[in-house]
């Protein structure tokens, strides 16, 4: 056998058995891979240390807000001001990219569905603060295929930026249109950054946060904080909390409650006795 | 070998085309960057110590951010207890960043030079968009 090997490849004069030529590749492929085992990394041990889990008490965070009182110590604007300077909120300049947590509209258009044209003269006047429902069962949460929003174990409807990939299912989901999607960067339109938040990037959705990074740190939410005593904050589980004691007190409507969203922004619908 | 001198040849031609890369830049190697640790931070620790060992911060930091990442926006959690038994804040800007100010010459020369391309500045680190505006 081997003689008459010898005997083919001689009698090629120079030219190279198909074997010989397979073996000399594999051999140069096997060379060729040595040198690039010296490209692992090398000391990649576990994690060392650990993160300090705390167990999230299970609630939920609510506002209620008392319209009339908020309208008559004309605090919205410097609320509205202050979240969105607190939260690196761009100000686009344009109704069709504007990106807002919290803003004010009428009777008609934050209650369209209760709304009547012979609604009273006082109750069309008032601004309406718009924000974030938080719901008990957010269609947003449903809706997003990456879990880049979902609900905290205490209520609030939380964003995690990093995982957005901008689809907008979440913004068409919203009843309350309480989301907005940066179509570009929005750094160039932020103009007095707070360099103590973080910004977004271009292609995410952002909403109001109901100021987790506060409440994690023990505060209220900076609206309630500066409504001189219009929008309450506390834990609607939690029957002696003082939103509880503000809904068992008064007359509350909730927006769009019909679709069974469960949002935990209640608004104050005295009939004109208070505060008048 | 039925026609043994062309597959030769054109092998030999096909391996120096899938070599080009190499052969072009053989030489051109740049010496690796060293991160810069010195800010005035840093310099004002009595123990230069990151929150771990500095082999497990060059090999793992990544992996480490990552589960900060998580940890602090999904689950709320703060501190981060390091194997020495130190207990730091969890965050990008407030604990990194307080010590490693100077990111163009730590991060950036590393991650540039190994072609990865990191995206934590588009939101984290105000330090542009005060230049932008």
């Amino acid at each position: 056998m081997a003689a008459r090997n010898e005997d083919r490849e001689r009698s090629r004069d120079g030219s190279m058995e198909r074997r010989t030529f397979l073996k000399a590749g594999a051999l140069a492929a096997a060379s060729a891979v040595i040198p690039l085992s010296a490209c692992t990394v090398e000391g990649a041990a576990g994690a060392e240390g650990e993160t300090v889990h705390k167990v999230m008490k299970t609630r939920q965070w609510g506002f209620v807000i008392d319209v009339e009182k908020l309208n008559a110590s004309g605090v919205m604007d410097k609320i509205i001001q202050a979240c969105h300077h607190a939260h690196n909120v761009p100000d686009t300049g344009d109704p069709k990219t504007e990106i807002k947590w919290i803003w004010e509209d009428d009777f008609e258009h934050s209650f369209s569905d209760i709304d009547s044209e012979y609604a009273s003269e006082r109750v069309v006047k008032l601004g309406f603060p718009l924000l974030c429902n938080h719901c008990e069962e957010p269609p947003c949460v449903r809706l997003c295929p990456t879990e880049a929003t979902f609900k905290r174990g205490d209520g609030i409807v939380v964003m995690d930026y990093h995982r957005c990939i901008g689809c907008r299912f979440c913004m068409a989901g919203c009843p309350y249109g309480a989301r907005s999607l940066n179509f570009f960067d929005p750094r160039p339109y932020i103009d007095d950054p707070n360099p103590d938040y973080p910004t977004r990037s271009k292609g995410v959705v952002e909403k109001c946060m109901l100021c987790s990074e506060r409440i994690d740190q023990g505060k209220e939410p900076l609206c309630a904080e500066l409504s001189e005593g219009a929008i309450i904050f506390g834990d609607l589980t939690d029957p002696d909390s003082p939103v509880r004691k503000a809904l068992s007190e008064n007359f509350t409507i909730r927006r769009r409650v019909e679709l069974g969203t469960g949002p935990c922004v209640y608004y104050i619908a005295n009939g004109g006795e208070a505060h008048a | 070998m039925y026609k043994g001198g062309r597959i030769i040849l054109f092998a030999g031609l096909f391996v120096l085309l899938m070599a080009v890369p190499l052969l072009v830049n053989l030489g051109n190697a740049t010496a690796a960057p060293t991160p810069n640790v010195d800010t005035p931070a840093i310099n004002a620790l009595s123990e230069k110590q990151c929150v771990e060992s500095t082999e497990y911060m060059r090999s793992s930091h990544m992996q480490l951010l990552d589960e900060w990442r998580n940890d602090v926006v999904r689950d709320g959690a703060t501190d981060y207890k390091s194997a020495s038994g130190q207990v730091y804040e969890i965050s990008l800007d407030d604990t990194c960043l307080e010590c490693h100010s100077n990111r163009e010459e730590f991060c950036d020369s590393c991650h540039e030079y190994s072609s990865v391309e990191l995206y934590c500045w588009d939101c984290h680190d105000l330090a542009d968009a005060k230049q932008a505006n």
